[in-house]
């Protein structure tokens, strides 16, 4: 095992290149809504459970299916009234259980990257063989189902082998979104091929806001509107990146999507913010800017 | 440590859901649905009689209220019986005051040790809704099936002699099954389910024997999961309960009918700080006069009746 992932040079937030984005905006803004499926009955991975419960867990297993039942049609309504895009963090299997649910985002000119197949199959100990199979089957099914050339990856339910980001490099992906280091773009020290991090956030996470920390509807709006306010700020200066990731079974209850519109229409009022999706920050970045990040970075991961 | 070689394969990557207890169905692509009036929401309210034994074993989970502490805990036991000796009876009046008429989920211990408390329910009207036999007989994978048989016939027994009616419907401590529990509670005559929260409205489920539905309960507006589990202020509670019924109403005026359910827990919801929050909600619900409230098998006849 490593004591530093080595993915990445030290690069503070005071003595880097300037990022400029499109139009002179100060945040490149984008949602990452999670369009997941967990298995009722999936198999056991011996590093972690599925479910808290022994299957079926129906407590567990319901709550996330209300997602796709209820409370994506709901979201989607919201994107629509605040003019905005989504970039799907997908589990590529809801190609095959739920078209619908892909056709009605495509139709929208959203983005899909991959989150995996299911979100109850984990990276966790598979062989390289086993995970170049799974990033492939991403690249397939998102090909087949929606004919879009597969950027990104946010790893399923978090879940990592030493060689994941190595492995879509390799293989043609060009973002990550797993790593939580920053609040600008950078460059991933991959064996093959250029990737950029594109931060994603897990404090804006409805799912961490929600179901981690506890937050009531009212106070998400109101962590949103000050994590947009400061980063429109400093925005100013050299270019921020504001994501919220979404899952629509926690959004999209009607206790809460109402708050939601409310904070996202207070940022899609501001006129200094692109309303981008992963893969365009992720052009944008790696035309304009990853080749000066790469130069200014400091060796890391020096360990005592 | 490695992962089998079959880890990556997907029997049940299909059109649809990875079981069959249930069609995938989008909620706004479906038929709407028009309540009795026209009105535009049903209001349901689902207060739970629960007994937590003090010898509870808890397994293989501790079940959402469950006792804490090491044998006797006096101190979680007795704050779970407030609920039945003085938190339902505020319930019971915050109710009143506009005729709602619960649909109350009991465990049958609660129904044999205190028959009175559900004479009382009965005598307002309100709908008996099986709970289980008591919050430490989980049903859940593992438990033999003619021991769970036995606990779904003797819970329903108890509860159909004490509260006299019929008893249609089912919601299992802690919301938890096993694969079994549906064929059984429907093969005992059960008709609609409240475990499941993937949906607004009632659908279809199978079983071996024959069609029950499912009924929505959030669990996520319920007092236990905002007071008690997120910490939140008895306004907030309010808050998020008028803010769940508003965005039904207005979802109701363009896609028919839908429901606002709310499960309660009286030892919780009905200490005396916190009843007026109830009370609150209540009265803001009650305003708009988009309402119909009813019982769940009330509301169930008047949606299998439009399917």
């Amino acid at each position: 095992m490593k004591r530093d992932p080595g993915l990445y040079d030290y690069l503070p937030y005071d003595r880097r290149p300037k990022i400029r984005w499109r139009g002179g905006a100060h945040v490149a803004f984008w949602l990452a809504p999670n369009i997941e499926f967990y298995e009722l009955d999936p198999p056991l991975n011996p590093t972690r459970s599925a479910w808290p419960r022994p299957a079926p867990d129906v407590l567990g297993y319901s709550y996330r299916d209300y997602g796709n039942r209820v409370g994506f049609w709901r979201m989607l309504e919201t994107f629509e009234r605040c003019g905005v895009r989504g970039s799907v963090s997908l589990n590529v299997a809801v190609c095959q259980h739920h078209p619908e649910v892909i056709e009605a985002c495509a139709a929208r000119g959203w983005e899909f990257y991959s989150h995996g197949t299911y979100n109850t199959r984990y990276l966790f100990e598979m062989s390289e063989a086993q995970e170049r199979e799974l990033i492939q089957d991403s690249i397939d099914t998102v090909r087949q189902h929606t004919g879009q050339k597969l950027d990104g990856w946010l790893a399923p339910a978090l879940t990592y082998t030493e060689r994941t980001l190595d492995l879509i490099a390799e293989m043609g992906l060009t973002y990550c979104c797993d790593l939580f280091h920053d609040d600008q773009p950078g460059p991933v020290k991959t064996k093959n091929g250029r990737l950029a991090s594109i931060p994603y956030s897990l404090e804006m996470n409805d799912a961490i806001a929600f179901s981690i920390n506890g937050l009531s509807p009212r106070a998400y709006g109101d962590i949103i509107k000050r994590q947009f306010d400061r980063l429109y700020a400093e925005g100013a200066e050299s270019g921020t990146v504001m994501c919220i990731p979404l899952h629509p079974y926690l959004v999209g209850q009607p206790y809460r999507i109402a708050a939601f519109e409310e904070a996202l229409a207070y940022i899609t009022r501001h006129d200094k913010v692109w309303l981008a999706t992963g893969r365009e920050i992720a052009q944008h970045f790696l035309a304009h800017d990853y080749a000066a990040f790469a130069a200014a970075g400091e060796t890391a991961g020096e360990a005592p | 440590m490695s992962l089998p070689p079959d880890y990556l394969a997907y029997a049940k990557r299909r059109y649809g859901m990875d079981h069959d207890r249930y069609a995938w169905s989008m909620l706004p692509r479906r038929k709407t649905v028009r309540w009795p009036g026209g009105k535009l929401v049903a209001l349901l309210v689902v207060p739970a009689l629960e007994w937590f034994p003090l010898d509870m074993k808890a397994k293989p989970f501790k079940p959402p209220g469950a006792l804490v502490t090491a044998y006797p805990d006096l101190r979680h036991y007795t704050l779970r019986d407030y609920g039945n000796r003085v938190g339902i009876f505020r319930v019971m009046t915050a109710l009143d005051r506009f005729g709602i008429r619960a649909s109350a989920a009991v465990n049958a211990a609660v129904a044999a040790r205190y028959p009175s408390l559900v004479k009382a329910c009965v005598d307002r009207g309100w709908e008996v809704i099986a709970h289980g036999l008591d919050m430490d007989h989980l049903h859940v994978e593992g438990l033999p099936l003619a021991e769970e048989r036995r606990l779904v016939e003797e819970t329903l027994a108890i509860l159909r002699r004490v509260g006299g009616q019929r008893i249609r419907g089912w919601l299992s401590p802690a919301r938890s099954e096993s694969f079994a529990t549906l064929d059984l509670v429907a093969a005992a005559g059960i008709d609609y389910v409240c475990d499941w929260v993937n949906d607004d409205m009632p659908y279809a489920m199978q079983t071996a024997s024959r069609v029950l539905h499912a009924m929505p309960l959030p669990n996520d507006i319920e007092d236990y999961t905002i007071l008690i589990q997120n910490r939140h202020s008895e306004d907030e509670f309010t808050q998020q309960v008028c803010d769940q019924f508003d965005l039904l109403c207005r979802e109701a005026a363009s896609q028919g009918g839908r429901i606002l359910a709310l499960a309660l827990h009286p030892w919780v919801i009905g200490q005396p700080y916190r009843i007026g929050a109830l009370e609150r909600a209540l009265d803001h619900i009650m305003e708009s006069g988009e309402v119909w409230a009813a019982t769940a098998a009330e509301i169930l006849d008047a949606f299998t009746a439009q399917e």
